[in-house]
């Protein structure tokens, strides 16, 4: 395979570099991976413009279907499809095992995490994570404090990002325990790269990731309160103004549930209800793609008018189940990310199956010092932050930058962490008419309702920039489709 | 059904109604300024203007090109086509959920292709070309509700909203054409006349539908007898107002919970009306008064519906 490349797969590779960070196609010495051998030899073969020729049809598909974001701050009608690469990402069934057993250790030790600092707080009492810690966590709800959450479960709903480093090891970079997006995205690449490469597809093999939506059902359904034999179940979206709106309106359609907004709930006598044509109607379970202080203004924040008043009260009453639970923003915290593993010890007695990202926590005074030493080097988050937001890039930083992060962690070190510049793993994009190395994660949707349930796959998310290491979507990201094998 | 969503349902199919009518006025009124002298272009538009029933800020340029260029492409104006099916489609989005990917997808095309270079450089070239495309993804849209849509309660409200914003729109049309057409006696009728009556059976797309009942031979009357009273014609004022009480029925049939006596006598009542009423009376009568009261118990109808399937109150729903 090696000496004998058709021409076509060289000049597609041109002049691809390879250096220490590890490819996710290519093995350091060039050769073509093994799982990715027949999708080299399926690229070779197409004609010179075909790619582009299936992007291009791909990217009608996507427009037509309305399956875009909306540019902010832009005239009425700027609607961008989500960017999006064409060649799949491969994971061989080794490494989805290891990381199937690493998340579902992870995601039943955060839930017990979050069920032991809402009730007895033990894990603090002995010490195992500083008490001011979380107390001083933005996302921590006094509100929930012995509240009885139905089957225990505070997070149904999880996305987790890994990364791959230089050895090829999968690291969990943070947990997304509020509302993770971004699913609907894994759906529709699938379906797409289904049409777009039929034959490689069959004949590579590739685990099922379309039962998505009947698995969240049913994880809502489990999760319905007591006594309510068939529950109405609804998703609560913020509106079609949120960037993640067609997420909502797909996983509604798929599941076949109402897709409601605040103003179409009502509580009465801590009952939640729809306004619907035939009247009030009784809602018992609520999937919520809203903010905890957005959620009801009688009790989080009082300027919203996203949520439904009252429905915190009718919640606390067990009348209607609400899933992620409130508060569980805690547990995804970047300072309480640090910690995870010392979770999975304390509950679970075992070792952790995926490693953390080394993390430096900014309110240890000596931890403080080596990371303002050291701030080029470094990557600097704020805790409380997702999406990319707030963020530091050492290497890529400019003195003026770093100068005006350490003030800023010198005036509040808690609402800061640091981890090293990592250099993760790469995949073969196809930018013009040729394939270049981006910065990939992946990002799979774990739900737990009676059980932990991963479907083998995932947002695989791409750092379109050349030489970026953000693959948010809000910052410039993409996405591919990825392959779990059999 | 949630509230919100029967709106939005209702409201998606009012745009696209609105929308069709829309072109089909504009390229019947354009065809007529090729037939007549120049002289008469500023009425017509007023007059055209008028027939659409809504304010506009659409004031006469003198260069009708311009004019139908911002009648069909300006955004702002509510009276626009484009306003109107970014507003159908602004509705369907709030619904995506509710309605099928094939009508969203039609909707969308339609969306995208108003708004894409296409459209304006179509417009150059033959301005009944490009009102021809929009009615025709306007009519695959309607195609693909009716085939690939689930007939149950989204469906009637989608019915409903069409028949009521026709009656509406032909209503308002006639009253705006009846004093040109009945008001003149027989010797101030010219051959300019008989233009003016195809082009006002154009509006409803009706000529042939009306050559194949009362023949050729045109007169104010008749037509006026086919618009308002017909039975069997998609456009015919009582054809729109039987759809909308049967959409009504069916929807009380549906949910059962809320089936307000009220609304059924409100639709009821015009339908019995035109039923009931000759068109003897009416020329005899106040024609335009009788044109006037259609719009207006329309209006009451569109009232109704609001206070009982969309904002109720919430006591009136937990008595209920």
């Amino acid at each position: 395979m090696t000496a004998g490349h058709p021409v076509e797969l060289e000049s597609l590779f041109g002049d691809y570099p390879l250096d220490q960070a590890f490819d996710e196609m290519r093995a350091p010495n060039g050769e073509v991976r093994p799982q990715y051998r027949a999708l080299a030899e399926t690229l070779a073969g197409l004609p010179a413009d075909e790619l582009q020729r299936r992007k291009q049809s791909v990217d009608l598909a996507f427009l037509t279907q309305g399956i875009t974001f909306t540019v902010y701050g832009r005239d009425e009608g700027t609607e961008r499809i989500f960017p999006y690469d064409l060649l799949p990402r491969l994971v061989t069934a080794q490494e989805w095992d290891r990381i199937e057993r690493g998340l579902t250790q992870r995601i039943t030790a955060l839930n017990l995490f979050l069920r032991d600092v809402y009730s007895d707080a033990k894990i603090l009492n002995d010490k195992v994570i500083p008490r001011d810690l979380v107390y001083s966590c933005r996302h921590y709800r006094r509100q929930m404090r012995g509240l009885q959450v139905p089957r225990n479960v505070y997070i149904a709903v999880v996305g987790s990002d890994l990364l791959r480093l230089n050895n090829g090891e999968f690291v969990v970079l943070e947990d997304n325990l509020r509302v993770p997006s971004g699913v609907s995205y894994m759906l529709t690449n699938r379906r797409v790269m289904k049409r777009t490469f039929p034959q490689l597809f069959s004949s590579y093999g590739v685990r099922p990731i379309e039962h998505y939506p009947q698995v969240l059902l049913a994880t809502l359904r489990s999760l319905a309160p007591e006594g309510r034999p068939e529950p109405n179940i609804v998703l609560l979206t913020p509106g079609v103004f949120n960037s993640a709106y067609f997420e909502h309106t797909y996983l509604a359609r798929q599941m076949g549930i109402d897709l409601v907004e605040g103003r179409d709930l009502v509580t009465h006598d801590n009952i939640v209800y729809m306004r619907t044509t035939d009247g009030l109607k009784r809602v018992d379970v609520i999937y919520r793609r809203v903010d905890d202080d957005f959620s009801d203004p009688l009790v989080f924040r009082t300027d919203s008018s996203l949520g439904c008043s009252g429905l915190f009260n009718a919640y606390r009453a067990g009348n209607v189940t609400v899933a992620n639970a409130f508060g569980t923003g805690l547990a995804d915290d970047k300072a309480i990310y640090a910690f995870v593993p010392d979770m999975i010890r304390y509950y679970l007695n075992e070792d952790p199956n995926l490693p953390n990202v080394k993390t430096y926590l900014l309110s240890e005074a000596k931890e403080r010092q080596h990371v303002l030493a050291n701030l080029d080097k470094l990557v600097v988050k704020a805790v409380g932050e997702s999406g990319g937001y707030g963020m530091l890039i050492g290497p890529q930083s400019t003195a003026r930058q770093r100068e005006e992060f350490a003030r800023q962690i010198e005036a509040n070190p808690r609402n800061y962490i640091a981890q090293p510049t990592l250099d993760f793993s790469r995949a073969p994009c196809l930018v013009d008419d040729r394939l270049e190395p981006r910065h990939v994660d992946l990002r799979p949707y774990i739900l737990f309702g009676d059980k932990v349930n991963i479907v083998p796959g995932g947002l695989t998310r791409v750092a379109l920039e050349k030489g970026s290491l953000v693959v948010n979507s809000s910052q410039g990201g993409g996405s591919k489709d990825t392959w779990v094998l059999e | 059904m949630l509230s919100r969503v029967a709106d939005s349902l209702y409201w998606m199919s009012r745009y696209l109604e609105r929308a069709e009518n829309t072109v089909r006025l504009l390229d019947v009124t354009m065809g007529l300024m090729l037939d007549t002298n120049n002289a008469n272009d500023e009425t017509r538009w007023q007059r055209m203007v008028a027939a659409l029933g809504r304010p506009t800020k659409l004031a006469w340029s003198g260069s009708l090109q311009e004019m139908s260029r911002k009648l069909i492409f300006y955004q702002v104006d509510a009276s626009s086509i484009t306003f109107c099916i970014s507003a159908a489609r602004e509705n369907a989005r709030q619904v995506r959920e509710e309605i099928s990917s094939e009508q969203w997808q039609r909707l969308n095309r339609l969306y995208h292709h108003i708004h894409s270079p296409n459209a304006e450089a179509q417009f150059r070239s033959s301005v009944s070309e490009m009102l021809a495309s929009v009615v025709d993804g306007i009519h695959l849209f309607k195609g693909t509700t009716d085939t690939t849509m689930i007939h149950g309660q989204g469906w009637q409200f989608i019915r409903l909203g069409r028949y009521l914003e026709r009656a509406y729109a032909t209503a308002t049309l006639l009253e705006v054409f009846q004093p040109e057409l009945f008001q003149q006696s027989a010797e101030e009728r010219t051959g300019h006349l008989y233009l003016e009556l195809v082009g006002l059976l154009r509006c409803c797309t009706s000529f042939e539908a009306y050559c194949q009942v009362y023949t050729a031979d045109l007169s104010p009357d008749r037509i006026l007898e086919f618009l308002l009273f017909n039975r069997d014609f998609p456009h015919a004022i009582c054809y729109c107002v039987e759809g909308a009480r049967e959409a009504i029925e069916a929807i009380q049939q549906s949910g059962g919970r809320r089936a307000p006596g009220e609304l059924s006598a409100a639709v009821g009542k015009l339908h019995s009306m035109l039923i009931f009423t000759t068109i003897g009376e009416i020329i005899a009568g106040e024609s335009a008064e009788f044109l006037h009261n259609i719009r207006a118990q329309c209006l009451h109808i569109h009232d109704l519906i609001y206070r009982y399937y969309v904002h109720y109150s919430i006591q009136s729903a937990l008595s209920a």
